[in-house]
């Protein structure tokens, strides 16, 4: 909050000083856009008096004499009605109006229109729709900034505003800055000596290419993409069910750390389905399409549902690729940049055109929601094949019988007589009841069909035998079962759960007479009042149980019921194995494009004009072609080398990974709203050069932290940080704290447990107790925590439930991942020192890291406490700190040694043995555990 | 547009200079627990004089059925069983579960009785809240656009259907900042348990979020097994002494740290580890309920014995209140009822009725209550017409987004009022609607904070809790 004020007052006090030129983008179009485009702006339904100011030209535009005054008339402030408005001390017509709750123009602020307006009140087209313009590097007075696209840029930016940048930092505060930027861990010892010992020129540069290519790096790079695109392992919605997307997250990587190029990134992830013959990775990373929120069936309306998943699609494209905020156009044009609603809804159109589900129904065994591609090894395609085989001849064999059985089929049909319903008590209090008959034969029956059915579910077995379960009358089952019965006592046995009665009628023909047997009386009945069942007592008719017609018509014969539970079982062994098996939800479409309607207010069922998928026309138009625009047209249109924004926004997100703020602050918005860029020209030469290199990631982000600019020492007087507290000047090295993953993977990495196992599922590291168990709903209710080493996988494998993600992580400005974030935001809170402090697992690791450090240190105390500070912070410490250290030290050893039942806590397996070595572990156990809590160890220098 | 980032730098360059007359390390201030306000003076609204310092949430998740609590309609008693006339119903959007199906009408079972000096009607459910009729506000026509839980729930909560916006507590410490040195400014407590067993919604941590507000300014969620806040406790082996040398080592470096980098955060660090230190004072005290007098646990009814009770959770609300929380929510599962309505509805009301009464009454005999806004609220309505059976005893009600009841209290709110009415078939509105636009404006108001001033920049809009349409502060319900 501080910082935001310094920069405001910053900004202010920059402003337009020393005779410099009005800058219409910098300088007047934000204003614009914060007091006046509400009312004339590019909306035209809220446009007042016929007056739009983002654009001179027009009928309506600023230039324009509309009954008699113009609004802004060039070097003329006399006859600018603007000037009269934004002046004048009559309420009446002063601007903004009081209603709008706008503040209104400053002193400053005015002084800026006025200098404009006398200047000529120039337009320019606004600087992110332009594409991006390669420039002369600027002449700069230190020849040592001279070198490459960066440095000169910033030197001149710096140079402009009297300021001088630091020097390099030194050796081991670079590698720690070069390796947890890279590769989101600590450098180890070994690695920090290596880079020492270098002393070649091209030490540097040796050590970032030797970065780039760990695996690593890939696994830290697609966690900022996944927070872009909202990354998760459930729905995020309603009963916010678990879904599989582990895939993509191995795509991700793989596709950092094999430098995909960045325009195939993006088509693969817009429209990889459609490719022709596409390859498994394109389909992988066309799942960004599914990547959306989703309900689960049951109460929402389908059709609101689609519609709002494919709002969530549009919302995150514009986020993700264009850095523009589509979804403000959603119910009316964008109030601030020129996205009508219809161009919002052609835009639409081409992710309305989903072929699946657009609630959750039906997901199988692995969490995976159709429409998904298997990602199976060549073997187990033949072992797929073989199981389908089996079912299918199974299946084939099912269809020859009951073709067969129907032409042989003799039975009567059954009458709609009315079966009684029984229960064991006329109320149907038990919920679940046992019934038995028995029928006697004097010989086996020419036929015998059965059929019954409860409102809840019952399972009826002769002789032993189930004849299958059966439900309402509607789903109930009717049998053949003459195999089955045999002369003399034939036990009829069911068992019915739901509290809701059951009937049952069997008919039979034995020595040409036919016979019937239905649910009454005669039966006998218990309920499940105790464990082994009450005592048989003859059932009760129930009277007021309803619906007894429309018996099912579905006809079994147990034959064909062994065949089904054989063919069940084949099924589900393949079911079994297939959700064993990765797979990846992927994007699809339907064959016939679904029309799309501009949606009045937005509404679902508010259809009015209907559009044809198309680009908005302030960007490059699509390239003509016979027939309707396809994602993968769209997905070319995004990475044409004329596009003003795709390189751009992609540019300034790496940019922002690196420097902790943007080249434009507001990576999410590059459009009126959004911030002018600090260094316009640099990030227009980073964009076009990126471009130029063939979208190569790899060459950006080395070209980014080989330069000067990056490799600034980080400290600065109180003055330089209150001057500048973000850093935009770029006149030092950038510091702030590290992202929740990297302080914890660095604190499993310092315990020596991190285990990188790399791809595969997500994992459950323990967390408190009874959080999801809290806001749960339905099954999985509760965590249940992994064992073993999977709990120390890097932190970008973490199970990320939407509705209540881990707090290890959100504690530290983790996103929920429910919607695209460009930018975490860093926040300092007691909460962040409770985690830090307290949280089990960071705990155990201290220890862990005690215990290592006090085996190495080979009975040296100050040797140890170096080795541990230098191993925490990659710096050794001075002779002041080690004294510091030993001194704390020192203090925790009194501490435990003072105290036998706190150590025993802390070191239960030395409880038997002397206090001494307990003791002496506790403390260098709790001199660890300060140091993961320093500034030292969990802010990027 | 900013909101009080002046009081906001003042507040934290106090503390600096603090911690510096504090001498290195952690100060003697730290270690005695400065539990409480941090100042008597008299509480400051960001754009007027406010009436309520705090606001206490009572959220019931799942919708608690109008009909059967609040908005009595005799007259159905004789419709029961007829179709809803069209010209009421008028084709208006309903939900997967009923839609196609005819829509009959229900009547409530349940008994209304005139309660208070104003002879307002309330069910017998709610004897010991109605009790209070006199403090209480009924607000009967209040309606929201969604119909299903977990977006009603989210705009209710958030001011908007889809997840992303800051929650109302998460603005409340946005724009009024802290009156607290020990505890969150925003605490979030969830029942553990309740009666109503059937379909119970689910909750989602963006309901206390903080959005695109700073993420400080989130709820804090307390629970009810383990620590009451995330890693509060010290980990074995770890007592309060050792855990001040531990902290005051870190400060030395820390300290050491600031001046040879001149990073200013180093100090913010510092402060806050401070406080979670405090904090680990603070808040086994603030849940401690050893000191309540029997006569007060009494008060709260005999759940209020169990952790993770809905009673026990009001008692903690109050017991915040004392301690100046800004905004206490609490979120109360198990209200949707679209079966068996009158069975689980006795025990919903049964397992709120006495805690929120005992609330409102502690409140008041502490003089907190016109101080403390109270509020009640579900995310929706419950229709009129009967889902699934309309068996007296078995009627369930689906969702009703059109109407529905939630009422306040104390803060500065008019006592023994009803305000708004639904139509005679309680399905549309007849007169004074209000949105939840407008019951946001009004709470917002009643802090001293002018909805459409208290607003945000991000995505290029200013973001407000009251969102872009209209509202209005409804001034016909103060005192």
């Amino acid at each position: 909050m501080i910082r935001l004020i310094l920069f405001i007052a910053l900004l202010a006090s920059a402003g337009v000083a020393g005779g410099e030129r009005i800058e219409f983008h910098r300088d007047i179009r934000p204003i614009l856009a914060d007091r006046c485009f509400r009312c004339h702006g590019p909306n035209e339904k809220d446009r007042k008096s016929h007056l739009r100011l983002d654009q001179a030209e027009g009928e309506e535009g600023a230039y324009r004499t509309h009954k008699g005054t113009t609004a802004l008339k060039p070097r003329n402030l006399e006859d600018s009605e603007l000037w009269y408005r934004i002046t004048t001390e009559n309420q009446d017509d002063a601007m903004p109006p009081a209603e709008s709750h706008k503040k209104a123009l400053s002193g400053a602020e005015k002084q800026r229109f006025k200098q404009w307006i006398l200047e000529g009140a120039q337009y320019q087209d606004f600087w992110a729709f332009i594409p991006p313009q390669p420039s002369p590097p600027p002449q700069v007075k230190d020849a040592s900034w001279r070198e490459g696209i960066i440095d000169p840029r910033v030197m001149a930016h710096l140079e402009k505003k009297g300021l001088t940048p630091k020097g390099e930092a030194d050796k081991r505060t670079l590698i720690r800055r070069l390796t947890f930027d890279l590769t989101g861990l600590p450098p180890s010892l070994k690695e920090i000596e290596a880079f020492l010992e270098d002393s070649s020129a091209g030490a540097t540069v040796a050590l970032v290419d030797r970065l780039l290519g760990k695996q690593s790096y890939g696994e830290h790079m697609a966690r900022y993409w996944a927070d872009l695109v909202r990354f998760a392992d459930t729905n995020g919605m309603h009963k916010d069910f678990p879904r599989d997307f582990s895939t993509y997250r191995s795509w991700l990587i793989r596709a950092f750390n094999d430098n995909l190029r960045f325009d195939e990134f993006v088509k693969y992830q817009v429209a990889g389905d459609l490719y022709p013959e596409a390859s498994r990775d394109q389909m992988i990373a066309s799942g960004f399409n599914r990547l959306h929120l989703i309900i689960d069936r049951g109460t929402a309306l389908p059709e609101e549902s689609h519609h709002k998943n494919v709002l969530d699609r549009v919302a995150a494209f514009g986020t993700t690729f264009l850095g523009l905020t589509l979804q403000c156009a959603q119910c009316h044009d964008h109030k601030y940049d020129p996205i009508s609603q219809k161009e919002y809804y052609q835009l639409y159109a081409f992710f309305n055109n989903f072929d699946g589900e657009p609630e959750t129904g039906k997901v199988d065994k692995g969490w995976r929601q159709a429409p998904f591609i298997m990602l199976t090894t060549p073997e187990q395609d033949e072992t797929l094949a073989a199981l389908r085989a089996d079912e299918d001849a199974a299946s084939a064999e099912v269809k020859k019988m009951r073709a067969a059985e129907k032409q042989a089929q003799t039975w009567p049909k059954l009458e709609k007589a009315s079966v009684p319903w029984i229960w064991n008590d006329k109320d149907l209090n038990s919920k679940t009841v046992e019934f038995s008959k028995t029928l006697t034969l004097k010989q086996k029956p020419e036929w015998a069909l059965v059929r019954y059915a409860s409102m809840g579910e019952v399972e009826v077995t002769v002789n032993g035998k189930t004849l299958g379960r059966a439900f309402a009358w509607d789903r109930g089952l009717k049998v053949e079962l003459s195999a089955l019965l045999k002369p003399g006592d034939n036990q009829i046995h069911a068992r019915a759960k739901g509290a809701r009665g059951f009937a049952f009628e069997l008919q039979y023909k034995v020595a040409g007479q036919e016979f019937t047997l239905a649910s009454g009386p005669a039966w006998q009945a218990r309920g499940d009042k105790s464990d082994k069942g009450e005592p048989w007592q003859p059932a009760l008719e129930v009277h007021n149980a309803k619906h007894k017609e429309g018996w099912s018509e579905r006809t079994k014969s147990p034959k064909i019921m062994d065949l089904e539970a054989q063919l069940a079982q084949a099924k589900k062994s393949r079911d079994n194995l297939l959700a064993k098996i990765p797979a990846a939800m992927v994007m699809r479409d339907r064959a016939k494009p679904k029309r799309t309607h501009v949606l009045i207010r937005g509404a679902y069922d508010a259809p009015g004009e209907q559009v044809q998928r198309n680009t908005p026309a302030f960007l490059p138009a699509l390239k003509k072609k016979e027939g309707f625009y396809t994602r993968m047209d769209l997905a070319e249109w995004l990475v044409a080398e004329d596009h003003p924004l795709t390189a751009r926004v992609a540019v300034n997100r790496f940019w922002q990974q690196f420097f902790g703020v943007g080249l434009v602050k507001t990576s999410e918005d590059f459009g009126a709203q959004g911030e002018w860029p600090s260094h316009p020209e640099l990030l227009d030469a980073l964009s076009f050069g990126f471009m130029e290199s063939g979208w190569n990631v790899k060459k950006l982000v080395r070209t980014i932290v080989l330069s000067k600019t990056y490799r600034q020492i980080s400290d600065g007087t109180p003055e330089e940080f209150l001057r500048d507290p973000e850093n935009r000047d770029l006149a030092r090295g950038s510091r702030y704290r590290m992202d929740a993953e990297m302080i914890r993977d660095q604190i499993l990495f310092l315990s020596g447990r991190l285990n990188t196992t790399m791809y595969g599922k997500s994992v459950k590291p323990p967390q408190p107790p009874g959080l999801w168990k809290a806001v749960s709903m339905a099954a999985p209710l509760t965590y249940v925590p992994d064992t073993g080493d999977k709990i120390y996988r890097r932190s970008f494998y973490t199970y990320w439930r939407r509705g209540m993600p881990p707090p290890q992580m959100t504690i530290m400005n983790a996103p929920s991942r429910e919607f695209c974030l460009a930018r975490r935001e860093r926040t300092n809170t007691p909460l962040q020192a409770l985690l830090l402090m307290n949280e089990p697992e960071f705990f155990k690791a201290a220890k862990a890291c005690a215990e290592n450090t006090l085996k190495e240190a080979q009975g040296d105390p100050s040797r140890g406490l170096s080795l541990l500070y230098e191993k925490v912070t990659s710096h050794r410490p001075d002779q002041e700190r080690l004294r510091l250290l030993e001194d704390t030290l020192e203090g925790f050893r009194e501490l435990y040694r003072n105290d036998r039942a706190l150590t025993e806590s802390l070191v239960p397996e030395l409880k038997k043995a002397d206090l001494e070595p307990g003791a002496n572990l506790a403390a260098w156990t709790m001199v660890t555990h300060g140091l993961f809590n320093l500034e030292l160890a969990k802010v990027k220098r | 547009m900013m909101i009080n980032p002046f009081q906001q730098f003042c507040d934290v360059q106090n503390r600096r200079q603090f911690i510096k007359n504090a001498s290195i390390g952690l100060g003697a201030a730290v270690v005695s627990s400065m539990t409480g306000p941090l100042s008597a003076a008299p509480p400051r609204g960001l754009h007027h004089a406010p009436k309520a310092k705090r606001v206490i949430f009572l959220f019931m998740a799942g919708a608690p059925s109008q009909l059967d609590l609040f908005d009595y309609k005799p007259d159905l008693e004789k419709l029961h069983g007829q179709p809803l006339p069209k010209e009421i119903s008028r084709g208006q959007r309903v939900t997967t579960m009923t839609r196609g199906k005819e829509q009959v009408i229900c009547a409530s079972i349940f008994k209304f009785y005139r309660k208070g000096k104003n002879g307002i009607y309330w069910s017998e459910l709610l004897p010991h809240i109605s009790s209070m009729a006199d403090d209480i506000c009924l607000i009967k026509s209040t309606h929201t656009e969604a119909i299903n839980h977990d977006p009603a729930k989210t705009f209710f909560c958030t001011g908007a259907e889809i997840p992303g916006k800051a929650s109302m507590g998460a603005w409340l410490s946005y724009g009024l900042g802290t009156m607290n040195r020990d505890l969150p400014e925003f605490i979030v407590l969830t029942s553990a348990f309740w009666s109503g067993k059937v379909n119970v919604q689910a909750l989602y941590s963006r309901l206390w979020g903080s959005g695109f507000l700073p993420s400080q300014h989130q709820g804090v969620a307390f629970q009810s097994v383990g620590d009451p806040v995330p890693f509060l406790s010290n980990p074995a082996g770890v007592n309060r002494k050792a855990r001040h040398q531990m902290l005051d080592f870190v400060a030395k470096i820390n300290q050491e740290q600031q001046v040879l980098t001149g990073d200013p955060e180093i100090q913010t660090s510092i402060a806050q580890q401070e406080m979670a230190f405090r904090m680990q004072m603070s808040v086994p005290e603030l849940t401690d309920l050893s000191t309540e007098p029997q006569a007060i646990m009494d008060m709260y009814g005999p759940e209020v014995h169990k952790t993770g009770s809905f009673a026990r959770n009001c008692l903690l609300a109050r017991r915040m209140a004392e301690r100046d929380v800004r905004f206490i929510q609490l979120f109360h599962r198990g209200w949707d009822h679209h079966t068996a309505l009158p069975k689980h509805l006795r025990g919903q009301a049964r397992d709120v009725d006495q805690p929120i009464a005992a609330l409102l009454k502690d409140l008041k005999q502490r003089g907190l209550l016109n101080e403390t806004l109270v509020v009640f609220a579900g995310e929706f309505g419950r229709t009129t017409y009967a889902q699934g059976s309309r068996d007296r005893e078995n009627y369930g009600r689906d969702h009703h987004p059109r109407c529905f009841t939630t009422w306040m209290a104390g803060g500065g709110i008019k006592g023994g009022i009803s305000y708004g009415e639904t139509d005679d078939f309680c399905y549309n509105i007849a007169k004074d609607p209000v949105h939840i636009r407008d019951f946001h404006a009004t709470m917002l108001h009643q802090l001293g904070i002018d909805h459409n001033r208290l607003a945000f920049p991000y995505q290029g809009l200013d973001q407000r809790l009251t969102g872009v349409e209209e509202s209005r502060v409804i001034k016909e319900i103060l005192s």
